[in-house]
């Protein structure tokens, strides 16, 4: 059996940014709460638990994720990436450049969501970023500036966003 | 309109939260952990408006982890921020559904959510009041029995005995029954719509310890650490001096972290465990229902006219929602009735705006504090009117603003100083909507684009000495530390003051550093951080620090450079002579006090103090309303151009237009997001948000999967924003205030809009597809 | 936070799940399969379920399949409504899936899980009910292969201990003419006020719908209805009103006068839009 785990508490191994932490959690311990309660990795947000409005979103697997919605033990040798992982991201810039931040809350979830969705769709129509980005919820923008975040990295061939991604394991 | 002149005021000085935020490093409140934090939770009313026969802890006390228990007995007391009518945690009684009933401190959070579910509490049903029209009716049950015995914290609050009514304020100009009896043609029209919330992405969250000298330490995601104070000093008896509450950034809070909840439950908390770090942090579901919420609202007004468009009389019957207690909704509905005409000038007006309890959650400030939706139901009726009277609505806003002589409801005088330029915002605002395109457009088929608008004013109603104060700080490298009590939100408010600081001192903005986090032990009182008020109140209190330190800069350059302090000038990091200023003094080098090659040393450090109290604002007549509630009024325009399928009522909003005049605008990079977010705000409001009561009180949707909000992709297409800037002489380089204003117009303009495309009078919100079906339905009945 | 404890079991086959299970069962407790979690997780955090132990069935390599074999698309209960849609091995069940929740949640939420889900919804089944999709279930030692439609009922009939490992559906449904709408009450992202698919196989239309009534359902009555030609569409959509198999649900996202009057406007468009005229 791959993982059996007869007690209501588990040490697990999780990959995150590219290094493998040992933590011990219980399994109701969502990979949210483990984030940020374990491994001081505060970035993802917990704002619905609920899974709808992106604050926590994280990548698991190069895919956004809400962190809210998964159990840290169901993730284990999983790569995980958080907004701690992706400082290099243009998307990170772009939010400062372009006035997509006010009170910064939702900002970590959008930038990993945008990070994500121009990696996998580098040249996504309004249809795609429409889809991707009503994952998450901005109370403060009004969503204008955010739009102005992937419209100027779009198609612009824009080579620092990577394939690949921090999140796999030494 | 930026005076070129300037250095960096008028310009878009990057905000210097944002690369930090975009990091994830920012510490908001919940984002700290240690060992040994005991965590607290909170056991809820269930009902809506029941007895409490008895809280059985017996269970709960044997969960593990468990280290105290809090019951409503413990703390039998009332407070409040403006009439003292709740109880931190419920007894006798509970009053809506979602109350604190009782708190859990355990050493870890899931044990004390774990022990929450195993109190038991027992409760007899009372009957619900479950609108405000029904809190009005004579032989209502009442939600509270004894509102008259309340302790006023604040004297314009008039709880009325065995009723629920929690306050009434009055406004009385003119004579409006000679004035509508005379009208040539007059309009009557009802609004309603219920309580919603702030739905700030972070939730609130508190952290309080005592430490064994006796201080207490608050933590709090809060807009009014200086209440908090008042509050534990008020109503807890601790020294004001041995409170300590520290807030670092907030993430979102558009009012409703305004009123002080968690705190003094986190104070008991704390004090049941011996003092240790106790954190209170909401989830949701707790942050919507047992915090409190936007009010809802009841509103019939009427307008009396000449027959040339002439408004002569109005009267305003506003019933606000306040939930189970007044809270702000007090305040709310003072501020209601004192801007209740909007941005008109009428001679006769006759306002009652009632604060109603009902069993619904508690209502607090929301951006707006009233005034979107007063503006929903003013709006409205001057759109009915001026169709009435075949009159341009744009023409009839026109004839009727208010300008500079005219008097407010409260009769206080407008000058060109106090009151920005309506006539050039509407002008503006219809360039930008493409007015003269035409106002409805066949586009498709069942499709029809319309524009609709709606003018909008605010006061800030503040205290009447409200005030702020800032200290700044010079450095060993002539930069300069800014430390002052208001606090970043989101609305960009300390870029603001750094750069009203960088002007003053003609310095860089990379040499300023404004402290983000604030606390009340080192940084001088301010009022609160709400009302539209920082960039005036804190921005006087920054002018007046940075020419405190001026006058050092010069004193101690004076000596330096062998001249008088008048021949100096400052600017660019030195102090130099203003005939040549290549002769002058590096900052650096005096920032410290200035030291001799000998080594001896004058002056010492520059430490500029400043501060600023609200001038001349009186409370108001109880019979008449006469007073002055604030400095000055923002007003401003918005209109949208929306699309509406006709066969099934489903639409969507093309163009967002805000033009506001708010005097100077200081960073119009910043004022431009304050502009479509809080439009975008109000629009999602509008469209979508409220909340669902069954009959027994209960809400229906308290999670963001049932409370709909716009979502990326609905916002408008494109939002346009302008200002006008009319300065006002006495704010900060000519500034009012325009945090809230974006919200304000937004569902009036959209409810016009829709009321074009559909033919039909939409006078409720929120405006779903669903309601306005409904509304065809019942038109056809 | 879900503040209740729980054993946590990932197996790695059919045969270690029903061990896992049977584990549990033997101790007198309670076990759960999950496949994505989240209505688990989200359920749990509100009390509105309770276990002892979870079993995640997305360690079982059956669950996690999705290709076509022979002449069958297979489909693993634990493969996530994103890969479907992005797969585009069924465009129709992508077009439908890709409308459930948000697009980050569809990479968690999985179409077994969906499919059993506690709500009301299920809109994932809709084409699946459309195309006689077989469920291949496994119960103990037992395996079996059955047509969907007989053994679903409002749900998804499964025994205690039973497990759905995949979902089969014959290739020659696959590229039908489809069509896939849901309306909701206001943004996009949200529960459906009315959701309908629809496909055109040997000239008939067959349709399905979610957040009409209290279940997804199809109906043979109502299929016959919408494919009377004799009659004009509108009344044909008067009559689907007066067939429905139970009362319009009233609920949050719209009231049952309202959800009659998106059905009719709906039904309306999947007729133009399958040109199911006179
Ligand atoms: C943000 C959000 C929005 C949503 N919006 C919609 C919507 O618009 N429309 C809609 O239809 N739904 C919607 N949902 C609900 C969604 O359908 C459920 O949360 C989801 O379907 C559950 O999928 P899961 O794979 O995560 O299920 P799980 O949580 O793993 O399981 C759900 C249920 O299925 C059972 N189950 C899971 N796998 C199996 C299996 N292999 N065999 C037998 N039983 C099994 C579980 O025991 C459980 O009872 C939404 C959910 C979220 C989080
Ligand atoms: S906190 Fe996870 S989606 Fe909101
Ligand atoms: S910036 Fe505040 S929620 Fe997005």
């Amino acid at each position: 059996m791959n993982r059996h785990n007869g007690t209501s508490k588990a040490f697990i191994h999780l990959h995150v940014n590219g290094e493998t932490k040992e933590v011990g959690v219980r399994n109701a311990d969502t990979l949210l709460s483990t984030l940020r309660e374990k491994l001081g990795l505060t970035g993802a947000k917990r704002s619905c638990e609920n899974g709808d409005c992106g604050a926590c979103t994280v990548l698991v697997n190069g895919e956004p994720s809400h962190s809210c919605l998964s159990l840290a033990v169901e993730v284990v040798n999983l790569p995980i990436t958080t907004i701690e992982g992706l400082l290099d991201s243009p998307v990170r810039e772009a939010f400062v450049d372009k006035w997509a931040i006010q009170c910064g809350f939702c900002t970590p979830g959008f930038i990993v969501n945008c990070h994500a969705l121009l990696t996998n769709h580098p040249d996504a129509n309004e249809e795609i970023v429409e889809e991707w980005l009503q994952s998450n919820i901005c109370r403060c923008t009004g969503y204008q500036e955010i739009k102005e975040v992937i419209h100027s990295l779009l198609g612009s061939n824009n080579h620092s966003i990577k394939k690949t991604h921090p999140g796999l394991s030494k | 309109m930026a005076n070129t002149s300037w250095y960096t005021v008028g310009k878009p000085e990057q905000r210097i939260d944002a690369v930090e935020k975009s990091t994830g490093k920012v510490r908001y409140i919940g984002d700290y952990s240690a060992p040994g934090l005991m965590h607290a939770k909170l056991v809820k009313s269930t009902q809506a408006h029941a007895k409490i026969i008895s809280v059985d802890t017996t269970e709960a006390w044997k969960m593990p982890g468990v280290r105290a228990i809090i019951t409503g007995e413990m703390f039998p007391y009332h407070i409040g921020p403006i009439l003292a009518d709740r109880p931190p945690l419920a007894f006798e009684k509970v009053r809506y559904y979602g109350e604190p009933v009782a708190i859990i401190v355990a050493d870890h959070e899931y044990q004390a959510k774990r022990a929450t579910e195993k109190v038991k509490v027992e409760y007899e049903p009372l009957p619900i009041v479950n609108s405000a029209q029904q809190a009005f009716q004579k032989n209502a049950p009442l939600v509270h029995e004894n509102a008259a015995q309340y302790t006023k914290i604040i004297s314009d609050v008039y709880p009325k005995a065995s009723t629920n009514i929690g306050s009434h304020i009055k406004i009385r100009k003119g004579d409006f029954d000679v004035a509508w009896a005379n009208s040539e043609e007059t309009i009557t029209a009802t609004y309603s719509f219920n309580l919603s919330d702030h739905v700030a992405m972070e939730t609130r969250s508190t952290r309080v310890e005592i430490n064994p000298a006796g201080k207490v330490i608050v933590h709090s995601c809060s807009q009014s650490p200086f209440t908090i104070k008042k509050v534990l000093n008020q109503f807890f008896n601790i020294d004001v001096g041995n409170i300590l509450v520290h807030i670092p950034m907030v993430g979102g809070a558009f009012g409703g972290k305004g009123t002080v909840q968690l705190e003094p439950l986190a104070y008991l908390a704390s004090k049941a465990v011996g003092g240790k770090l106790v954190k209170l942090e909401f989830d949701r579901e707790e942050d919507m229902t047992t915090a409190p919420c936007r009010i809802g609202f009841d509103a019939t007004v009427q307008l009396g006219v000449t027959k040339e468009g002439k408004l002569v009389a109005g009267k305003y019957t506003y019933l606000i929602d306040s939930g189970a207690y007044t809270d702000q909704a007090a305040g709310i509905t003072r501020a209601a009735a004192l801007d209740c005409t909007g941005p008109y000038n009428i001679p006769n007006v006759w306002c009652d705006s009632y604060c109603m309890y009902t069993n619904h959650p508690f209502a607090t400030s929301f951006r707006g504090y009233g005034h979107p939706e007063l503006t929903f139901a003013v709006e409205r009726t001057m759109d009915q009117l001026a169709e009435k009277l075949q009159i341009d609505p744009l023409q009839f806003r026109i004839i009727n603003g208010i300008k500079p002589g005219d008097t407010t409801p409260t009769q206080a005088v407008l000058t060109a100083n106090n009151i920005g330029d309506l006539e050039k915002c509407i002008n503006r605002a219809k360039e930008l909507i493409k007015w003269d395109e035409g106002q409805c457009i066949k586009s498709g088929k069942n499709k029809v684009r319309t524009k609709g608008i709606s003018t909008f004013w605010k006061t800030s109603t503040t205290a009447t000495n409200a005030q702020a104060g800032a200290i700044i700080i010079f450095e060993a490298d002539g930069s300069v530390n800014l430390n002052c009590a208001a606090i970043e939100l989101g609305q960009g408010t300390k870029t603001i003051l750094g750069q009203i600081l960088a002007e003053k001192l003609g310095m860089d903005m990379n040499k300023i550093h404004v402290t983000m986090e604030v606390n009340t032990q080192y940084d001088p009182h301010q009022w609160r951080t709400v009302a539209s008020s920082t960039t005036f109140l804190a921005g006087r209190a920054v002018v007046f620090a940075a020419d405190h330190a001026i006058a050092q800069l010069k004193k101690t350059a004076a000596v330096v450079l062998q001249c008088s302090p008048d021949d100096l000038e400052v600017g660019g990091g030195r102090v130099y002579i203003k005939p040549d200023p290549t002769f002058g003094v590096d900052i650096k080098d005096i920032a410290l006090g200035y030291t001799y090659p000998s080594g001896h040393s004058i002056e010492g450090q520059i430490v500029g103090i400043g501060k600023h109290i609200q001038r001349h604002l009186t409370p108001m007549d109880q019979q008449t309303g006469f007073g002055k509630p604030g400095p000055w009024w923002s007003v401003g325009v918005q209109a949208v151009e929306i699309e509406l399928d006709t066969r099934d009522f489903t639409y969507s909003i093309l163009t967002g237009v805000t033009v506001l005049d708010g005097g100077t605008i200081i960073n119009p990079m910043t004022a431009t997001q304050q502009m479509r977010g809080g439009m975008y705000m109000g629009l999602s409001y509008a469209t979508s948000e409220k909340f669902v009561f069954d009959e027994h009180g209960i809400v229906k949707n308290s999670n963001l999967r049932e409370y709909p909000m716009l979502r990326y992709g609905e916002q408008p297409t494109e939002y346009l924003v302008d200002f006008i800037e009319s300065p006002a002489i006495d704010g900060p380089f000519g500034a009012r205030g325009i945090g809230e204003y974006g919200v304000i117009g937004a569902p009036a303009c959209l409810a016009n809009s829709l009321s074009i495309a559909t033919g039909m009078e939409l006078n409720k919100l929120p405006l779903t597809p669903e309601s306005i079906w409904q509304r065809k339905v019942e038109g056809t009945i | 936070m879900i503040s209740f404890d729980f054993k946590y079991f990932k197996p790695s086959s059919v045969a270690e799940t029903i061990e896992a299970y049977n584990g549990v069962h033997e101790q007198g407790e309670k076990a759960l399969f999950i496949s994505g979690g989240t209505e688990f997780i989200t359920f749990a955090r509100t009390n509105k379920i309770y276990t002892d132990a979870i079993i995640d069935s997305k360690g079982i390599p059956e669950c996690n399949v999705l290709e076509m074999r022979d002449d069958n698309l297979v489909i693993g209960a634990a493969v996530s409504l994103n890969k479907i849609t992005n797969s585009n091995l069924f465009p129709f069940l992508g077009a439908t899936v890709k409308q459930i929740a948000d697009h980050t949640s569809r990479n968690k939420i999985t179409i077994g899980g969906n499919i059993n889900s506690e709500l009301i919804y299920k809109e994932s089944i809709l084409p699946l009910l459309l195309v006689d999709a077989k469920v291949k279930l496994a119960k103990g030692n037992d395996e079996r292969a059955v047509l969907l439609n007989s053994v679903f009922n409002r749900k998804l009939n499964l025994s205690s201990g039973e497990l759905l490992l995949q979902i089969i559906i014959d290739s020659s449904n696959i590229d039908l003419p489809y069509i896939s709408l849901k309306r909701t009450k206001f943004s996009k992202v949200g529960y459906p006020v009315v959701s309908v698919a629809a496909i055109l196989k040997d000239n008939r239309l067959r349709v399905a719908f979610s957040g009409v009534c209290g279940y997804p359902f199809r109906s043979d009555k109502i299929e016959n209805i919408v494919n009377d030609s004799t009659i004009p569409v509108v009344n044909r959509i008067d009559q689907v009103m007066d067939n429905l198999p139970s009362s319009i649900v009233d609920d949050l996202q719209g009231s049952r006068e309202y959800r009659a009057f998106v059905l009719k406007n709906v039904l309306l468009d999947v007729m133009e839009e399958m040109e199911m005229g006179e």
